[in-house]
């Protein structure tokens, strides 16, 4: 052995395997960068043209209303739907028995596949009408938090049956991903607990949930992509006008940006279609900033996750 | 505390399966007692049916009597979850709590039981259990840091240090060592020598010289054959079981004939 370096063997595999990962890493950014800048392009004419009537009062009092009313319908959302979504994945995973958490993960994964625009059509139908008494009661009975306050709406379509439907539309992904997350938990960890004279439940406190944790976090991003992104089931149950209001009662209700795009839109033309776009991109930004609290909260207790 | 253990006739399944027969031995207080003998003959399977933590796995079962201080294990009325907390258990691997700090690993099991416990009393508890478990000096400042950080040898001593922080009656150690270099190994031995001092102390360990060294009392256990049930061969002192044995197979095995 002269050779004091001696060069690195390189496998055929590896190296397909390597460029192909490399090409699929690329092509995202690509993508991505290609949708960023088609949306800064086709935003601009809205800042430097003519003003449009429909936002004759500047861009941003146009698109606060809906920044709002899709922030506020999406937290809504996730708030009802984070919690039954690790309680769904939990018995999953650790309480119901084989069979039966079998079919109901075939349930949970149906419930996914049912295209938004039917949710919508049964926020309208069905869930609007069935949850108008609930809120004539919430109303009387808690009016005193703003929330619950106001005129409540006579057709039920309002921010929280909005909030529910996307509820139940992002279950399913988060509730399958969350219990991927929970099957996972360290046996040893599980166990060490257990020997401990923990309880089930507080083994599940001990070794699963802070286990779980991160993928939670990451499970409650998707949701939240997918509810500020949603359209026609937002479209179709709200009777929108361009208010901030925190009231989910009540008929005044603000519109979420995607849910106005895809109403307007139709319609829209010259200008009109170039400030839809912006707010498009103002979505984009939302969804942006969410994804980065999301990696920082994550990353903030990195040290404690146990992958190390 | 420190209690003597009564096995009576006990079998133990896995489901239909039958993995260790009737085994009938009397462990005692303040002593180490070893659990020998080669792979697939029982020795997890036993000690794990001693704090009841067998039974976590479906279809586990366990028939005939255990008696710790003459109160039976298995009693009707006997809940599991207060068995394990008077009975420690140290895993083959170490397995402290990743999301946890040092300090909430070692008090993980206490909170179990009191929920409030003033911050002394954390403290104090903390550094008992650390010192008991060798492990104090190595990491008294750093006790916020996560326990996954510590080196293998210092995680099992982590796992010791929570599993006598709750002052148990009796520890049960599955192949402590085996993951560990000869340091941490002769840590954890020096450690089990002082622990019988107060606890009840069972260990299995596939390392003759370990028995030998460090316990009182050996049980040698052996499997005819593959799908037949484990079963205790001999169990006696231990310098009687390495030097002069009753059983042809316990000086067959001892002596490294086989296994
Ligand atoms: N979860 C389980 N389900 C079914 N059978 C099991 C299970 N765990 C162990 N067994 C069987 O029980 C028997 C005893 O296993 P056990 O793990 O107790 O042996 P051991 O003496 O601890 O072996 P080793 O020295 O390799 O750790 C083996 O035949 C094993 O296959
Ligand atoms: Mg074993």
């Amino acid at each position: 052995m002269t050779d004091t370096k001696p060069k690195a063997v390189r496998r055929l595999g590896d190296i397909v395997f390597a460029n192909l990962a490399f090409f699929a890493g690329v092509s995202i950014l690509a993508t991505l960068a290609t949708v960023a800048a088609f949306l800064f392009a086709q935003s601009v004419p809205a800042f430097t043209g003519p003003p449009i009537d429909a936002a004759s009062e500047g861009f941003f009092s146009y698109v606060l209303p809906f920044v709002f009313g899709t922030v506020y319908a999406s937290v809504i959302g996730l708030a009802i739907a984070t919690p039954l979504a690790v309680g769904i994945a939990l018995y999953i995973s650790h309480f119901a028995n084989r069979r039966f958490a079998q079919i109901l993960g075939y349930a949970v994964d149906l419930l996914a596949a049912i295209p938004s625009v039917v949710y919508g059509l049964w926020g309208i139908l069905v869930l609007a009408p069935f949850l108008s008494p609930t809120f004539n009661w919430l109303n009387a009975n808690l009016g005193w938090i703003p929330m619950f306050a106001g005129q409540v709406s006579a057709t039920g379509r309002t921010m929280l049956t909005v909030g529910i439907v996307l509820a139940i539309m992002v279950l399913p992904i988060m509730a399958a991903l969350i219990r991927e997350i929970f099957l996972q938990t360290p046996r040893l960890h599980e166990e060490a607990a257990l020997a401990l004279g923990a309880t089930r439940w507080e083994m599940i406190k001990m070794a699963v949930l802070p286990f779980g944790r991160p993928g939670i976090i990451s499970a409650a991003m998707l949701g939240l992509g997918r509810a500020l992104g949603e359209t026609m089931a937002v479209a179709m149950v709200l009777s929108p006008s361009a208010v901030i209001s925190f009231a989910v009662l009540t008929s005044t209700n603000s519109n979420t940006i995607a849910a106005n795009i895809a109403l307007q839109f139709p319609e829209a033309g010259g200008n009109y279609t170039n400030l839809l776009i912006a707010t498009g991109l103002v979505l984009f930004a939302i969804t942006m900033v969410v994804n980065m609290i999301a990696r920082w909260v994550i990353s903030r207790r990195a040290e404690f996750s146990g992958a190390n | 505390m420190s209690k003597r253990i009564e096995l009576k006739s006990l079998d133990v399944y896995y489901k239909a399966f039958l993995a260790v027969q009737d085994v009938s031995m009397v462990i005692e207080p303040k002593a180490i007692t070893a659990f020998i003998g080669p792979s697939g003959c029982g020795k997890s399977t036993l000690i794990r049916t001693l704090n009841r933590m067998h039974e976590v796995i479906p279809g586990a079962r366990v028939e005939g009597q255990l008696l710790m201080d003459g109160e039976d294990v298995y009693g009707p009325d006997v809940d599991p979850v207060r068995v394990r907390r008077q009975v420690g258990m140290v895993f083959q691997r170490p397995n402290p709590f990743p999301t946890m700090s040092i300090k909430d690993n070692v008090l993980s099991g206490y909170k179990l039981n009191n929920s409030r416990m003033s911050k002394a009393e954390a403290e104090e508890i903390t550094e008992k259990a650390l010192v008991g478990a060798n492990l104090w000096n190595e990491v008294k400042d750093r006790l916020e840091k996560p326990g996954s950080g510590l080196s293998g040898g210092q995680q099992q001593r982590l796992c010791i240090a929570r599993a006598i922080a709750v002052e148990p009656d009796v520890i049960l150690m599955d192949e402590p060592t085996s993951a560990l270099d000869p340091i941490s190994t002769a840590a954890i031995e020096d450690l089990a020598v002082e622990l019988k001092e107060q606890f009840t102390v069972v260990i299995v360990t596939h390392n003759m010289q370990q028995a030998s060294r460090i316990s009182d009392m050996t049980a040698f256990f052996n499997i005819a054959g593959s799908g037949l049930p484990g079963k205790l061969i001999e169990y006696d002192k231990t310098e009687k079981v390495f030097s002069n044995p009753t059983e042809q197979q316990t000086e067959d095995y001892v002596s490294g004939r086989f296994g």
